[in-house]
């Protein structure tokens, strides 16, 4: 019984003499070998040289300063509400006299954890953010021994005040603002 | 000459050739896995120093702290044996081979050999076919079954190849009318080289060299997929490392045979060695030689790296009934033509 028009026969043809020398069939192997030799290699020679994220590349937080080096999160809690796997919790703190330099607006946020376990990395609280003061970089983030340490406080997450050590953001910000 | 004098220009020749041959095979090591990265579209070993030149050392420093393993069944003097014969008789090979024109020091005319053996021919084929040796006793001594399987795969495929081979070397000395290798080299100056009267044998020659290097195509004895290693299975530390070391000493003197018996050892055309000084013409002989040696070792592992392994079947069919019939009948031709031609 026929089940579909896909069979295909099978020949037994007798090899020919250049087949059956098997000199010729080898000569040919090493001719494609040998281009294979001379081919440029896609390897990439790992710690000196690094691949370049694509510039869609989603990966660890960081909470930004102003140019003056204070927080730029209010606390407003606008990336928490827009977290769809919940990771962003936050305690907002009212600002005191003298703390000018360290928060930029009246209010900010005491603790700013995330959940690097729940993270999808899918960049919504940096669309949510009305102060550009939350972005995803190019640092991927770390291994960890233990479930706490994946909870990301803001110890990891704000950047250093040094104008030199500064995260740079500028890919993630092209066509926002 | 005085018989002292002698004695240390052998002594010395010998341990350049064992520093030479121990060398070139150490770094075949590093250039096998580095032309395997290469056909394979890949880098290859690179951390080693620069471009990976120490990787050798590396390798041979862990060979050396690895645990030194010996089987509870095993036969303790055979299993230290096997690895010790295989590197033994892989080396003595090289004594016969004529490395370049004769040298020149003090005013006497040493040869570039460390011996002429009028019998070099005879030699080799007796050295090359008792290298299954090393093998065979390490196998057996292992107490293990892939070992033994791949022992007894390896003398089968010696006893198959070597007639083949011995038949392919009897033309060229129906050629060269002499068993000594220096006179067979002398012979082919310029560009008259063996290999332009004998093609059919060298195909022979180089399949069988390539049968009796256990190297792939004909890589049975230790067939990682079947034999998890095969002869060398139950083998740790530096003994382990003296069987897959012998496998590329075995590689260089097979390469070092292929160029003295089919390719002109050291002749190259345009180059004539009477009009230089002979410390000279020794040394770009030398040159040249080497040069064609390191052809050949590329050819084996560009081979390696090409052709996958023969059934076990296939491999018997290939010796028995095409290689044999094949030598005889290129030793007849050439025969006739020496007899009716001339050489």
């Amino acid at each position: 019984m026929q089940l579909t028009n896909r069979a295909k026969v099978v020949v037994k043809k007798e090899m020919t003499i250049a087949e059956k020398l098997y000199l010729p069939a080898i000569a040919k192997g090493l001719g494609i070998t040998l281009k294979h030799f001379f081919m440029k290699k896609p390897t990439i020679r790992y710690p000196e040289v690094k691949r370049e994220f694509a510039p869609v590349f989603r990966g660890k937080h960081v909470l930004k300063r102003d140019e003056k080096g204070a927080e730029r999160c209010t606390a407003c809690g606008l990336c928490a509400v827009a977290c769809p796997a919940e990771a962003i919790t936050m305690v907002a703190a009212e600002r005191k006299k003298g703390e000018e330099h360290l928060y930029r607006e009246e209010k900010y946020a005491a603790t700013y954890e995330i959940n690097m376990l729940r993270c999808i990395f899918c960049g919504l609280c940096e669309e949510a953010c009305p102060k550009q003061a939350i972005f995803l970089t190019e640092t991927v983030t770390t291994a960890e021994y233990h479930r706490s340490d994946f909870i990301y406080g803001k110890d990891k997450l704000v950047e250093p005040v040094d104008p030199t050590q500064r995260i740079d953001i500028s890919r993630r910000s092209i066509g926002r603002d | 000459m005085s018989i002292l004098f002698y004695l240390a220009y052998k002594l010395v020749l010998v341990l350049v050739i064992f520093a030479i041959t121990l060398g070139v095979a150490a770094y075949s090591t590093l250039a096998e896995r580095k032309f395997a990265g290469f056909f394979q579209d890949r880098l290859g070993p690179d951390r080693a120093g620069p471009y990976g030149i120490l990787q050798p050392l590396a390798d041979g420093v862990k060979f050396f702290f690895k645990e030194d393993f010996t089987p509870a069944n095993a036969d303790k003097t055979l299993f230290v044996m096997g690895p010790a014969l295989a590197m033994l008789i892989a080396l003595i090979t090289s004594a016969v081979i004529p490395w370049g024109p004769s040298l020149e020091i003090a005013g006497y005319q040493l040869p570039f050999q460390v011996t002429d053996l009028n019998i070099g021919v005879l030699y080799i084929s007796g050295a090359v076919s008792i290298g299954v040796y090393g093998i065979m006793v390490g196998g057996w001594a292992s107490n293990n079954k892939f070992a033994l399987l791949g022992a007894i795969r390896a003398s089968s495929q010696m006893i198959s190849y070597e007639i083949a081979m011995g038949i392919a070397l009897i033309a060229i000395v129906l050629l060269a009318g002499s068993l000594s290798l220096h006179d067979i080299v002398a012979q082919q100056s310029g560009l008259n080289w063996n290999i332009w009267k004998q093609p059919l044998g060298f195909i022979i020659f180089i399949t069988c060299a390539f049968a009796e290097c256990n190297r792939t195509p004909f890589d049975l004895p230790e067939c990682e997929q079947e034999l998890v290693g095969g002869y060398h299975t139950e083998y740790s530390s530096m003994k382990l490392g003296l069987f897959l070391f012998s496998e590329y000493v075995n590689m260089f003197v097979s390469s070092a045979l292929m160029s003295a018996l089919y390719f002109g050892g050291y002749n190259f055309p345009g180059l004539d060695y009477s009009t230089m000084a002979p410390n000279v013409a020794a040394l770009v002989g030398f040159g040249v030689f080497f040069a064609k040696i390191l052809f050949f070792i590329f050819f084996f592992m560009w081979i390696r790296w090409t052709i996958p392994r023969f059934r076990y079947d296939q491999l018997m069919h290939l010796g028995w009934s095409i290689l044999m019939p094949l030598a005889i009948l290129n030793m007849l031709l050439t025969a006739l033509g020496v007899l009716y031609l001339g050489k």
